[in-house]
């Protein structure tokens, strides 16, 4: 059982490194649109401060949906103030890249 | 005259929380979200299934306050056994949680009711199903966790944030409750984070210290790596327990590098995890395997067009109390919608 936890941890290993230096060469960027309605790449550049911290904080743990009304931007946001414990500043950039 | 006066009363608190909720901005409108799936699990040739809804509501109160919570539906169809052909069904309905947020400074919110545990991060981050990428928890969830919610208050926020790195924290104290919905025990605790942006890095400890007959304490301690520019993610945590340990580390890779998440491998998700628990003592109360454990799960999920996933798994336990195959799939629907239409 040993040498099974060995192996599946070096392979788990090696896959991250093979897969993080394949990536680095190799980034997508996402699709113009509705930000409301965008799903976030992991790989897009030229992020906005909201952008990149909705992917650090929101995505860390989920999917984003694939849209939802704006009307409901400011409860997600404040949702997330409390869940991802967000900092105002973390906030107020989150909820200006979904509902500019 | 009772009657009149609790009448009276829940008009009064209906027509202060519809002015409130009047003057609220139009992105504040309240909203209903969660999950749907229909999830079986196959364990020695016997089939069991399991439709189930988690739906959480939250609903913000002016500009500082929000109650949010979130319920768990269950119906389970299980074998009977013993040869028989027929199914036994039972349902479960509970809270897992309902809390009042008042976010109190910029750093700091404070939270009332019953709340999920901060212990680790599986309980508070993980479990909704249309989040989770197994059915089934790890296996050392209960350690700090307990029940998994805790009936008190909390306090909890971003200490500091900046560009380069940031520490979050939560601290609760629970108080005992035997109340049929909202159940508790007795204890305090808390965890600290630190994120560092740029390695997408998160490294925390948590604490928990249950003094509700004796006093025990839980240590938990997480790493979460989910590398920039890679739909790779790596996932772990530890837990210490007065009886038993345990750890357990996920790892996924979106193929979105294959012409992005939509195409049709694209969409396709490989999971796996491991787990060990290692009991030192026997105890019947902290929801640990009564043996050693190895356990090696390995899932597929897809993710379906209109937020609908499927998700795979095959896990194998190997104990010394027996070993085990486990077959699950489920089909889960996530949904996110304003309760009305805002102004």
């Amino acid at each position: 059982m040993n040498h099974l936890r060995l192996i599946a941890i070096a392979l788990l290993l090696l896959a991250a490194l093979r897969l993080r230096s394949q990536d680095s060469r190799s980034s997508t960027p996402a699709p113009d649109g509705d930000r409301s309605h965008k799903t976030i790449q992991p790989g897009e550049s030229h992020q906005s401060d909201g952008e990149r911290k909705f992917a650090h904080h929101c995505g860390r743990c989920h999917n984003s949906p694939e849209g939802f009304s704006p009307h409901i931007s400011g409860t997600i946001v404040r949702h997330m103030r409390v869940r991802a414990s967000l900092s105002k500043q973390d906030e107020q950039d989150i909820l200006r890249f979904l509902n500019p | 005259m009772k009657i009149r006066d609790t009448f009276r009363r829940s008009v009064i608190v209906l027509v202060a929380v519809l002015w409130v909720t009047v003057q609220s901005q139009a992105q504040d409108t309240p909203l209903i979200s969660g999950g749907i799936g229909f999830l079986t699990a196959t364990k020695g040739g016997n089939t069991s299934y399991f439709p189930t809804a988690q739906p959480l509501i939250a609903f913000p109160l002016g500009s500082n306050l929000l109650v949010e919570g979130r319920a768990a539906l269950l119906e389970d169809f299980s074998p009977e056994g013993n040869g028989q052909a027929d199914y036994s069904h039972f349902h479960y309905v509970a809270l897992s949680y309902l809390q009042l947020d008042y976010i109190a400074t910029a750093h700091a919110t404070v939270v009332g009711g019953e709340f999920l545990t901060p212990f680790g991060t599986y309980n508070e981050r993980l479990t909704p199903i249309w989040i989770s990428n197994f059915e089934d928890a790890p296996l050392i969830l209960s350690l700090g966790n307990g029940t998994g919610s805790s009936v008190g208050g909390m306090v909890r926020g971003s200490a500091l944030s900046n560009s380069r790195y940031s520490i979050d924290y939560a601290a609760y104290y629970s108080a005992a409750s035997s109340n049929q919905n909202f159940s508790s025990h007795n204890g305090w605790g808390g965890r600290a984070s630190v994120y560092l942006p740029a390695k997408r890095l998160e490294v925390g400890t948590s604490y928990t210290r249950a003094t509700e007959d004796k006093h025990v304490n839980d240590f938990g301690l997480h790493v979460w790596w989910e590398p920039s520019n890679s739909p790779f993610k790596l996932r772990s945590e530890f837990a210490h327990g007065a009886h038993a340990q345990g750890y357990w580390l996920e790892s996924d890779y979106r193929l979105s590098r294959f012409g992005g998440d939509t195409t049709l491998l694209g969409r396709l998700e490989p999971v796996f995890r491991w787990q060990q628990t290692f009991r030192s003592s026997p105890s019947s109360q902290d929801g640990l395997p009564s043996a050693n454990t190895q356990r090696a799960d390995f899932g597929m999920d897809y993710h379906l067009p209109h937020e609908l996933r499927i998700n795979t798994s095959y896990s194998r336990q190997l104990s010394s109390s027996g070993n085990s195959n486990i077959w699950e799939t489920g089909i889960i629907y996530r949904f996110l919608t304003p309760t009305w239409r805002g102004k």
